[in-house]
Order: structure tokens, then C-alpha cells, then sequence
């Protein structure tokens, strides 16, 4: 039996230094679904409580009340199991790369399916379905980490996560800190990924223009609450309430509406590049 | 995690030891330290009791902080206090219980030797930790430990040292709980096992946590020289240290208090302490 939602929270509330005067609510009765199999966006202005609800999730952190449940299963049912919720939602942290320590990339991806309690055939196995995933080439299998660049190193961080074959993927900016070529190689790869393996995947990010190309819907947080839960064409048309919480729409769309005050008007549900383009070109070919 | 550790324990205030030289608090503090242990009548103790209780009340800093001060050393405290108690031995017995004998002189020498204890986690919570931020202390002792140049004794290079190593505490301590939630994302254990296998599952922790702070410490020094920093030879400060009348002031009333200490000593040893 397969609950109907991959990851939900109910009522959820989360205060950090709970016993200081300096106690700050970061999630206030907090309640979503994800449904599984989609790649979802979750964006907020910094503070909204992005990091601390991706925290909440693999059991990281302990919600004050409320539930968290994966795959229809309250993950603190059982509070000594929580270890194998975080094999079930693999979590990769922003700036994934400064925690690799291992002697070989292969070990370091061991190390989590290691925790699982994999050895052997099955273990070398998931190290290179993993590493081929992420894009690691199998030649980088046997070098040290810290021999390699920005980039590898963090593909190999997103390796040792997905070697752990997590139903859930979270990723808290994966794209960040890269140049445009680096982010749509590591987006893409992620895409390619969730759609071959059926990965839920959640991402956590700024940008607006990411969360249009690769998420089919996307949570908006703001102050601790969610503002939104929708897909994302409907999320970027509505542009005023975003702003209000600090957010923007893409730039294309920005580009479109300006289009449409000066009299070109390809509508204003453009939120890709790509998407202007064509729309442009089938303009363009209308004008006598 | 940075919430459990308020660093240094320096509490904020504007009192008149807060606004105090540092250079000269160090001083004082010594010289109280000093003082404290030349006491050996109870006239003596009394007068730095009331002592102590006047430089707290000075700092405007509410009593149960200078009462956390001491919880580390309760031990310490209880074991001294019992020693004395059960094990000395003198001319008047107060209670006896089977073998275990009580002595008058036992009861007093723990009851001052507890005291000093306490005088003296009050002099440096008091006169340094509370009062003074860590970065005042460092700038104070290279200053006052800056004669020792002449002895080649690198006193800038250890004080740049301090001060870098207190400024990047706080950061290491955070990036240590990122570095601790990335491996635990990974289903890493360190509560289970044993000594042995608790400390394998530290390596995860330890090399990123190392490779971390040779990272920062190689910017930092990029960053330094990149703002002409060539060490401490001919380097100006922003915030000079200044010393005021006050400050002088304070410094000659502890040694005014110590001469007030031997006079007692000498004129009404009532009790005294044999340590």
C-alpha cells in the first residue's frame, strides 16, 4: 500500500533557542503535501524557515508539535529509528562539497550506503550507479576529493547521497555558488535523475528562474508560514504577492510583461527563455 | 549549538569596572589575587569579604552570574571544605562520632579556606571575564607584556594569534554543526559503540572540520597581506588604550586594601588560618 503523499506535514511547529529570550518561531503551524514522483521548488525569503522545514524532514530536527510523516509513516514514531529515515530522505546541504573527508571519491559515496549496512558486490554497485548519475566520470572513482574541482566535489557529495537510493531527494541550493553552465549541469542532471528513477525530489532555492525550468510545482514560504503551494505556472503569474514577501517572478517574465506595456504582447504566462523565444518568432511571423 | 556557549562569559554593562583599563584590571586583579592570599585572620577575610561584595555591586551584574562562576568548582569547594573538616586536628574538639573527630580549628580552616576559594573565583569573574570583552584582554596583555620585545619574545605574534583564534571560535563552532548535520544526513552514528568505534565515527567530522580551518586560515592570511599586514613592527591601533585617573585610582585602592590586610593581620589575628 503507497500513501498518497510522499512527504507531509501537519501542524508542524518549530522555535529555535527555545529557552532564551532570544527564542524565534521558525515554522508556525506549518501544513503540506508533496505528492510523489514530481520535482517541487521550495522558495522564501531568508528567514522564512526554508532550511529549518528541510531539516524537519529527515529528522534532523524535532518538530515542538506537529507531525512529519513520509510515505504516509510519522518518522518519529519510533525515535531510536530515526536513523533510517535519513536512508529514506536524503538530505544534501548547501555547499555539499566541504564535508567530503574520505581517501577515494568511491569511499566517500560509500559512506552512506556503508551506514546502511551494504558491503561487498551490492555496495560497489550503488558507488558507480551513483557516481554515473551525478555525472562522475568512473576515471574520479579512485582519486582523493580534495584533488578535484568545485564542481566534481559536489557531484560527488550529491553521489553519496543517491548511493543511499533515498524515495525522497532534498537539496538545499544545489546550484549555488556555480557558474550558468555548472548550475544546468547539476539541475539537469537532478531532472534526469528524479524522471529515470522516480525520485520525489524537493530543491531549495533563490532562484526564480531555476525553480521555472525544472520544478512542476512550487512551495512559497514567508515569516514561517506557507504563502503557497502550487504549480509553477500559477505561482509565477501571480507576481504582486510575491513581491510582498520579498520574492520576484523570472526575469523573463518580467521582460514579458514589459513587453506587453510597450504593445508586443506574447502573453504573460512566459517563464522560460526558451519559451519567449518561440512565442517571439511565432509574433514576429504574424507582422506583415 | 552557539547558544549554550555565551563566549567568555562577558556580560554587557556600562559600570565604572566595565569602563576600567583592561591593561590596568589584569594588574588588579593579580595584585587582589595577591592580597587574597596574604589574609590569614578573620578580621582580614572579613574586610576582603566586604570587599568583594562592593567591587559586585560595582559591575551592576546580578549576583546569580557571579554564582554560576563558581558551579564548575563545587567540587573542588565540598572536597577542600570535607578535608579540612574530618582531617585536621587541633586543641578543641567539637564533635565526635565513633573515630571521625572534629576539631574547632578544622571547622575554621575550612570555613576560610572555602572563602578564599570564593574570593578568588570573584576576583577574576569580577575584575576579568564579566567585565572585560576577550578581545580588551588580548589588546591589554600584548600591551603589558610588550616590554618583552626586547627579549625577542614574539609578544605581538601571540596576541594576533589570540585574537584570531577567539574571532574564528564562533564560526568553527558553526561550521562544526553543519559538518556534524551532513554526515548525520548520511546516517552516520555517533552515539553507539564503543570508545573505540566513537572515535572512527569522529574522522567524518574532523578532516572537513581541519581542511576547513587551513582553508580559512590561508584566506585569512591572503586577505591580511593583501591590506599591507607585515606584523606588528611599526602597527598603529584604532582604539588606543588610554589610562584615566580612575583607573589609577582603583589600582592604589586594592594596594591600599593590602596594606589593610597585613595591619589586621598582625593586630587582630582573632582566628587564623594554618595554610
Amino acid at each position: 500500500m503507497s500513501a498518497e503523499y510522499a512527504i507531509e506535514l501537519r501542524n508542524v511547529i518549530f522555535t529555535y533557542n527555545k529557552s532564551l529570550p532570544s527564542a524565534t518561531r521558525a515554522l508556525d503551524d506549518v501544513s503540506l503535501t508533496v505528492k510523489s514522483g514530481g520535482i517541487t521548488g521550495l522558495i522564501g525569503h531568508t528567514g522564512s524557515g526554508k532550511s529549518t522545514l528541510v531539516q524537519l524532514l529527515n529528522g534532523l530536527l524535532k518538530p515542538d508539535s506537529g507531525t512529519v510523516l513520509l510515505d504516509g509513516i510519522d518518522i518519529w514514531a519510533e525515535p531510536k529509528k530515526i536513523r533510517e529515515v535519513r536512508f529514506k530522505a536524503g538530505l544534501v546541504m548547501q555547499y555539499p562539497e566541504y564535508q567530503l573527508f574520505a581517501e577515494t571519491v568511491a569511499e566517500d559515496i560509500a559512506f552512506g550506503p556503508k551506514n546502511m549496512g551494504l558491503f561487498g558486490e551490492e555496495l560497489e554497485k550503488r558507488v558507480r550507479e551513483a557516481a554515473s548519475f551525478s555525472g562522475l566520470g568512473e576515471d574520479l572513482l579512485e582519486k582523493s576529493p580534495f584533488d578535484l574541482s568545485g564542481g566534481q566535489k559536489r557531484r560527488v557529495a550529491l553521489a553519496g547521497v543517491i548511493a543511499m537510493n533515498p524515495k525522497i531527494l532534498i537539496l538545499d541550493e544545489p546550484a549555488a555558488g556555480l557558474d550558468p553552465a555548472g548550475r544546468r549541469d547539476i539541475l539537469g542532471g537532478i531532472k534526469r535523475f528524479s524522471r529515470e528513477s522516480g525520485t520525489t525530489v524537493l530543491i531549495v532555492s533563490h532562484s526564480m528562474e531555476d525553480m521555472a525550468m525544472y520544478c512542476d510545482d512550487v512551495i512559497v514560504m514567508a515569516h514561517a508560514k506557507i504563502l503557497m503551494h502550487r504549480p509553477t505556472a500559477e505561482v509565477f503569474s501571480r507576481a504582486d504577492e510575491l513581491s510582498a514577501v520579498g520574492l520576484d517572478v523570472p526575469l523573463i517574465t518580467r521582460v514579458a510583461a514589459a513587453l506587453q506595456r510597450n504593445g508586443v504582447d506574447i502573453g504573460l504566462d512566459v517563464y522560460t527563455v526558451d519559451y519567449a523565444v518561440g512565442k517571439l518568432k511565432e509574433r514576429l511571423a504574424e507582422k506583415p | 549549538m552557539k547558544s549554550d556557549i555565551i563566549f567568555g562569559q562577558y556580560v554587557e554593562g556600562d559600570s565604572l569596572i566595565h569602563r576600567l583599563d583592561p591593561r590596568i584590571k589584569i594588574v588588579a586583579a593579580f595584585l587582589y589575587i595577591v592580597v587574597i592570599f596574604l589574609a590569614k585572620s578573620a578580621t582580614a577575610f572579613a574586610l576582603l569579604t566586604l570587599s568583594a561584595v562592593f567591587f559586585v555591586l560595582l559591575t551592576r551584574i546580578p549576583p546569580r552570574m557571579i554564582l554560576r562562576a563558581m558551579k564548575p568548582l563545587v567540587f573542588i569547594i565540598v572536597f577542600t571544605a570535607v578535608i579540612n573538616l574530618f582531617f585536621m586536628t587541633g586543641e578543641h574538639l567539637l564533635f565526635q562520632f565513633g573515630f571521625v573527630k572534629i576539631y574547632r580549628e578544622g571547622l575554621v580552616n575550612a570555613f576560610l579556606i572555602v572563602l578564599r576559594i570564593l574570593l578568588l573565583i570573584v576576583a577574576t569573574s569580577v575584575f576579568l571575564t564579566y567585565t572585560t570583552t576577550p578581545i580588551a584582554l588580548t589588546d591589554a596583555l600584548e600591551q603589558l607584556l610588550s616590554p618583552l620585545k626586547h627579549l625577542h619574545v614574539p609578544v605581538h605574534e601571540f596576541s594576533m594569534m589570540m585574537t584570531i583564534a577567539l574571532r574564528f571560535i564562533p564560526t568553527l563552532i558553526d561550521e562544526t554543526q553543519k559538518i556534524i548535520n551532513a554526515q548525520t544526513a548520511r546516517g552516520a552514528d555517533f552515539t553507539s559503540g564503543g570508545l573505540i568505534r566513537r572515535g572512527k565515527a569522529l574522522i567524518p567530522i574532523l578532516i572537513p572540520l581541519f581542511i576547513s580551518a587551513f582553508r580559512r586560515a590561508d584566506e585569512l592570511a591572503t586577505a591580511m597581506e593583501c591590506r599591507c599586514y607585515t606584523g606588528g613592527e611599526g602597527r598603529t591601533r584604532m582604539n588606543t588604550l588610554k589610562s584615566e585617573p580612575e583607573d589609577w585610582a582603583f589600582l592604589c585602592s586594592i594596594v591600599v586594601l593590602g596594606a589593610a590586610v597585613v595591619l589586621l593581620n598582625r593586630l587582630f589575628p582573632l582566628v587564623t588560618i594554618a595554610m
